[in-house]
């Protein structure tokens, strides 16, 4: 990863830390100064899904191809995905208590991501019961894409289906409840992109260690 | 009569009253801010943030490092 991505991703976050707190906010009842988790805890879930994306692309990379360089790169991913969505789902506890009334209301998104969660975890599981290499890149590149295919219904479509107190959901899509103005927009967006950059940094110290440790096998 | 006009304008005043909180304020920190207590926080915030990005940092340097000597 290029050093200018990552001095870019460190300014942005500043950025989002210091007008998080500050920029005005829409004054909506219930939510009232908790609107501002939006820039903190939904960030988690897009570079969730967008590492979990990286990860499935080097899957299907992997099973046309079979280096073992994108079976390294798919697991790094799903690594560091799975470790933003628990992030995101512990902010998303902590919010709920405070404006839903409980850490776990039943909401749809909020099971259909910890099902998501599981089911990544089961990939891990799946990866570590096997002990020869090319079989287990194989099949957790094939489980990863029953694991991505999951998670796509399960929290973005499912959720729209029945009434969720998500913004975006119950036949409501986009932030349209949020009242998400232009305002918010110029905290979110940088914040998404700042904490996907971080992600893509930490995937590559861990493909780079992994690396490393097989070259120190290689030498021995 | 008397009576009905003192409760007309009762239940007017009622009403302006009632409307005029519900679009007065949503409850806000905003004492939080007048304070300028708020920028505690933000510092806070961000030197948790610095601390944690100088670690990520120097993690990086150090991979380099080991992949320098293993070159």
């Amino acid at each position: 990863m290029k050093g200018w991505l990552k001095i870019s991703a460190v300014l942005l976050l500043v950025y989002v830390h210091t007008a998080g707190l500050l920029m005005d906010v829409p004054r909506l009842n219930i939510l009232n100064e908790t609107v501002r988790a939006l820039y903190f805890h939904v960030p988690m879930w897009f570079g969730m899904v967008l590492l979990y994306l990286m990860s499935v692309y080097y899957a299907i990379r992997y099973l046309k191809n079979p280096s073992h360089e994108f079976d390294v790169k798919s697991v790094a991913y799903a690594h560091v995905g799975t470790a933003f969505g628990i992030l995101g789902m512990i902010t998303g506890m902590l919010w709920a208590n405070y404006t839903w009334g409980s850490p776990w209301h039943g909401d749809p998104k909020q099971n259909g991501a910890a099902i998501a969660l599981l089911v990544y975890l089961a990939y891990f599981v799946l990866r570590g019961s096997l002990d020869n290499e090319e079989q287990r890149a194989r099949l957790s590149g094939v489980y990863n894409i029953f694991a991505f295919a999951a998670m796509i219904p399960l929290i973005f479509i499912i959720p729209r289906l029945t009434s969720s107190m998500h913004p975006g959901s119950g036949g409501n899509p986009g932030f349209n409840a949020y009242d998400l103005d232009s305002r918010m927009r110029l905290v979110f967006y940088p914040a998404v992109i700042a904490w996907f950059l971080i992600g893509l940094w930490i995937v590559s110290l861990r493909v780079r260690i992994k690396k490393l440790e097989e070259k120190i096998i290689d030498n021995e | 009569m008397k009576d009905i006009i003192i409760r007309i304008t009762g239940l007017v005043l009622l009403l302006v009253t009632n409307v005029g909180l519900a679009q007065s304020e949503v409850e806000m920190a905003d004492t939080m801010r007048s304070e300028g207590k708020i920028y505690v926080i933000v510092a806070i915030v961000l030197i948790v943030l610095a601390g944690l990005m100088v670690y990520l940092f120097m993690l990086d340097r150090k991979v380099k490092n080991l992949e320098n000597r293993l070159k």
